[in-house]
This record gives structure tokens, sequence and C-alpha cells, in this order.
């Protein structure tokens, strides 16, 4: 998982490079480290960042994330290479864990950075329940996040939930590390 | 044999009226005759050769006819088939008053098909005896015309032979529903990479795949109006809403405008309602509304997940699957969400119930073993369960055939997902789909 994800996180970041020119994001990792090492390590903002050498050749700080490269996107670009991170569930549970609620917590920080922004929450499941039940557990985990995000302040009337079963996987595998970033409230901007 | 006519006739006026346009019409009676039997203690052996083509344009019907009324005949298991392979030895007849019995006979036929096709212009008649071989008599004949292709003449013969012959109703003109992502569409109006999936039809045995909705969006979960008229499936536009689509007027209707995410709409067995699953509430319920989106009711109230509600064969009971006690389970409520019960005690996960028709009183559904999971029947009265499949690939979504004695289900057993039939005593396995990936088949009335 480490390895393919990172890949993956670097690949977006190039693309984001390429694209924007700027745009320095935490990485996607779906599982990012441990909230024991998070909270005891002085290092923990790079705990779950790509490999350093891209890190090096990024020009911008990693947060706060740029006003005009992102404000000044289009929607369909953006969503590509979001702001806003995937709040990734254990099997069959529509319950936030910590680094779910980390995810969470830091998209609603980019919601109150740019307080015109209306997002729909994807849930999504993997491929081990049936497509009629994943619906349902779909729906429980989009509802999850945007209960959590109302919490953090984020008014309902700004997120909408829909879901999507197992009918579209982010990783076609059938391993558990694309099981694991298949179950995920995934977060979409629809308008700004 | 005045009722005997009688009934015929309103057949053929139910057909007319509820049979979309091309289905034959049967428009004579037959002769009334006696039910051929087979040696005691086994089913009559049939033999279907080819029809016979009385015009030159008519060879090709005549011996699509043939092969499809032996497999229809042969899909009940009602009757042992001769292989067709095996007739090569009799002499081909003209005429029924060539038949060669004495050769029927000596391969062992209880009873022989004699057809035939007559195509003039754009008109086809196709008449058609089943003969008993002993006894040299007509059992049945009909004369049909006006179907839309070959296939719906040797579906109606056979759908009549076993009414007939066995006072069975079959399923040889019955429909199979489903969604299909083979046309690789990409979505249009979203920012990833999604593949469009659209509800498609097909004969019950795989023939005539057409594509009914060209959304280019997602849909999913097609159900049968009992009168085979309508659809009602999920369409995410992009909030998932369920529409009835009725197939053969091109008319579509939104009993659900939009309120709320709602999904698995299912029609009550009298065809006036539907149940289906909303998060419109904040959680996934069910619920019960009239066709047309009026007099909706929620009927189930639980912070876990209630979802997939299936009616029982007389409408007045619904099962669904929720999870309050952990892993999904199968419950039962009345259809006005009363007096709640759990029905699966011995599976960790069973989902997606579909209760059987009348006259069986069963609930067929996915339970997982291993990895993926097997399509098992809970049989009410017993409480006892079978078991269908055996842990060929990952087996879900079963729909059972409108005479009880089939079901449709998805398996991943040959790659991919794909939509099988399978006899309700677990044999008979017939593949439907190739094309793509194939999930959750409905199938007709």
């Amino acid at each position: 998982m480490g390895r393919r994800s990172q890949a993956a996180a670097v690949l977006m970041l190039v693309a984001a490079v390429v694209v924007t020119g700027c745009g320095r994001r935490r990485a996607a990792t779906p599982q990012p480290a441990p909230s024991t090492a998070s909270t005891s390590s002085p290092d923990a903002t790079t705990t779950g960042a790509p490999p350093q050498r891209v890190e090096d050749a990024l020009p911008v700080p990693p947060q706060p994330l740029g006003e005009d490269s992102i404000g000044n996107r289009p929607l369909d670009d953006l969503n590509r290479d979001s702001p806003l991170k995937p709040v990734f569930f254990a099997l069959d549970s529509s319950d936030l864990d910590d680094a779910g609620r980390a995810a969470a917590t830091a998209n609603a920080d980019v919601l109150r950075r740019y307080p015109t922004w209306v997002i729909t929450v994807e849930g999504h499941c993997d491929e081990r329940g049936t497509p009629e039940y994943n619906l349902a557990l779909g729906e429980r985990r989009a509802a999850a996040v945007k209960a959590y995000l109302a919490t953090l302040g984020v008014v309902s009337s700004r997120v909408r939930t829909v879901s999507y079963g197992k009918e579209f996987p982010f990783n076609p595998g059938h391993t558990e590390d694309a099981w694991a970033q298949n179950r995920r409230g995934h977060f979409v901007i629809t308008s700004r | 044999m005045g009722l005997a006519a009688a009934v015929v006739a309103a057949i053929a006026v139910a057909a007319a009226q509820d049979r979309p346009a091309g289905t034959p019409q049967a428009q004579q009676p037959g002769e009334i005759g006696v039910v051929i039997t087979g040696d005691p203690g086994t089913p009559p052996r049939y033999a279907v050769p080819d029809f016979v083509a009385l015009t030159p344009d008519a060879a090709e019907s005549a011996k699509t006819i043939g092969q499809v009324l032996w497999d229809d005949l042969n899909f009940e298991q009602e009757f042992y088939l001769i292989p067709r392979d095996t007739y090569s030895s009799i002499p081909v007849a003209r005429t029924i008053d060539a038949l060669p019995f004495a050769a029927w006979r000596e391969l062992g036929a209880d009873a022989v098909v004699f057809g035939t096709v007559q195509q003039t212009g754009g008109k086809v008649v196709v008449q058609v005896r089943l003969l008993n071989v002993r006894s040299r008599q007509t059992a049945f004949a009909k004369e049909y015309f006006n179907a839309s292709n070959p296939r719906a003449y040797a579906h109606t013969i056979a759908d009549e032979i076993h009414q007939q012959q066995r006072g069975l109703r079959g399923v040889a003109r019955t429909k199979l529903a489903f969604v299909s992502d083979r046309n690789r569409d990409r979505l249009v109006d979203t920012v990833e990479n999604r593949e469009v999936k659209e509800i498609y039809t097909a004969d019950y045995d795989g023939a005539n795949q057409r594509r009914i909705t060209v959304s280019r969006r997602l849909n999913l979960n097609p159900s049968w109006a009992p009168d085979g008229r309508a659809l009602a499936y999920t369409t995410y536009r992009p909030n998932p809403d369920i529409f009835v689509s009725f197939i053969y007027q091109g008319v579509m209707q939104n009993p659900t405008k939009g309120v709320g995410a709602n999904y698995l709409s299912i029609f009550s067995p009298d065809g006036t309602r539907i149940a289906f699953m909303s998060a419109r509430d904040g959680n996934p319920e069910i619920y019960v509304m009239n066709v047309d989106g009026s007099n909706v009711r929620r009927l189930t109230n639980h912070p876990a997940g209630d979802t997939t509600p299936t009616w029982s064969p007389s409408g007045d009971q619904i099962a669904f699957v929720s999870d309050r006690t952990g892993g999904p389970q199968i419950y039962v409520m009345g259809a006005d969400g009363s007096n709640v019960r759990r029905l699966t005690t011995n599976e960790s996960w069973a989902d997606r119930p579909t209760w059987s028709r009348a006259p069986f009183n069963e609930i067929a559904y996915a339970g997982r073993t291993g990895a993926g999971f097997d399509i098992k029947v809970y049989d009410i009265a017993s409480g006892q369960t079978r078991q269908i499949t055996f842990g060929e690939g990952s087996n879900e979504s079963p729909a059972y055939a409108p005479n009880g004695r089939h079901l449709a289900f998805t398996s991943t057993r040959f790659g991919g997902v794909q939509v099988f039939t399978i006899g309700r005593d677990g044999r008979g396995l017939r593949q439907i789909t190739r094309a793509g990936n194939n999930q959750t088949p409905a199938w007709s009335n």
C-alpha cells in the first residue's frame, strides 16, 4: 500500500506542478501514519508525505494553500487534484477513525477558507459487500462525514451526500490495498 | 370442450392487451387431446425436429423455431428432450400424413412436434402440432402469426405446450432486465473517470439483448412491473432517484421527485405500490409509495441501515436487510412496518433477499461463504435453508422466475460479473450475458 500510494502521490504532485505550476499538497495516503507517531514526533507533518526529493522540488510551502492557484482553477481541474482529501473507512464501517477525523478536519479548514464552495460527499465501498447493501453503506459513510463536518462548523446546506455503493471503485484491484482505497467518503467540489 | 375453447380465446385476448406488439397470437383453438405420457416413472420423451419450410424464404425461421422450441421445452425439465443430432436417420416429413411414426417410436419418442412455416412477403404463418407417437393422435394444434421474430413463435408454443400438457406456467416469453457497462461510455457530468451503466433487457434465454436506457448516466437495480410493461430503477441525475419507464410506450415517470436519495425500488405484486430504500431522512430506511409517488410512508425507523426491500407473494409483508445486530441479516415486517422480526440466524452475512412468487413461499438471498457469496434459499414454513451455488466465484443478486422454478443471479465464476440462470434445485446453469459486466437481474412475469 505505502509504495503504491506514494507513487500515486508523486504522480499527482507532478501533475499538479505541470498543470498549475504550484500547489504543494499533503500526501493522499489512504492510511496516514498512526496517530501515536504523529502526536509524538516533531516531524509529524512529514510522516505521511511523499519522497523527500519531490518535496524539495516544490517551490510553495505546504500550508496555507495558495489562494489564487486554487480559487482560479476550473472546477474539473480542482477536483481532479483536490485540496479536499478522502475520508477512509474500515470494512463494513461508517465510523470515522482518527485518520478520518483528521482528514475531515483538514477539509473543513479548506472549506472555511472558501466559504462559497458547495461540496458533495460521495460514499464509496469496496467490492466485498453486495451491490445493494453497499448503496446503504455508502449512504451512511457520506452521512457520517457530513455529520462530522457539521461539528466542525460546515453548515449542512453546503454539503450534499450521495452513495455510489461499489459502482465506481477508485482502484479496480482485488487486494486489501485496493479495497482500503475504495472505502471512502470522497469530496467533490460542485460549485464555488 | 366449450370451456377449453373459451380459455384459449381468453388467452388470446389477454395476449393482445398485455403483450408488446409482435408476440404471436393463437388464431384457432387446437383439438382437445390427451396428455402424452412416458413409460411409467419416466418423463415423456419429446422429439422436436426442424419445422418444415413451406416457402423458400421460411427456411431459416423453420430451423430456428425447431431449435428454440427444443431448448424451451427442455428448460423446465418436465419432458426428456431427445437430442436433435440423433434425428438424422428419421425421414423428413413434408406433411403431417408423411410423419414416420414408426421411426420416431424406434428412437424412443413418446411425442413428436410437427411444424410448418409459410412466409409470403412479410407475412409469416406457423402451424404446429404435438402428436402422440403411440396413438398417432394430435394432442395440440395451433396456428400462429404476427410474431416479431422466429424465437417468439417457439416461446409461445413452448409455454402453451407446458400449460396444456403439464398445467405448468412456462417462462419462455419472460424477460430479464439487468444493468450493464458493456457500452463503455463515460459519464459526462463528473470529474472522475467513470463508466456509464445502462439498463438492458433480454429474453429469458439471453437472446435479444436490448438497451433500454440511453441516459449516459449511472442506472441501477431495475425491477419489473407485474404486467411487464414498465421498469422501475434508480438513475443518478446526479442525485439518485427512482424512475418508472413504460418501455413500450416510451413514457417515463419520476415518482420520488428528487426528494432525498432513493434506491432499490421494487413493485408490489399487485403493481400498485413501490417499496424502496431512501436516505431522505438522514439514514437508509425502507419506504413505500404508490406507483405515482403519492402516499409515501416510512416503514422502518432504526439508526442502523435498513435496505433492499422485497415483497411477499401476497404483498402483505416485506423482507429487507438490516445490520442492526452487527452483520447484515434478513428481517421481515408487515407491509405497514409492523412486527419486525429477524429471519436469518445461521449466517454471518445474509443479504439481498428476494421473495419467491406464489405458490412457493421462500426467500432467496446472498449468504457470505468464504471470500464471496453464495445463493441460498430460506423456506418460510420450515425455517430450513438450502444452498443453490457452491463457491464458484461470488454469487449475488438472486431473482426468481415467475413460476418459482428458476433463479437469475450474478456470478464472477467465469471472470467479470455476468448474469446466469439456474434451476431452484441448483441444476441447469445457463449463462445469459457475456458483454462487459452485468449486474442485478430482475425477472419479468
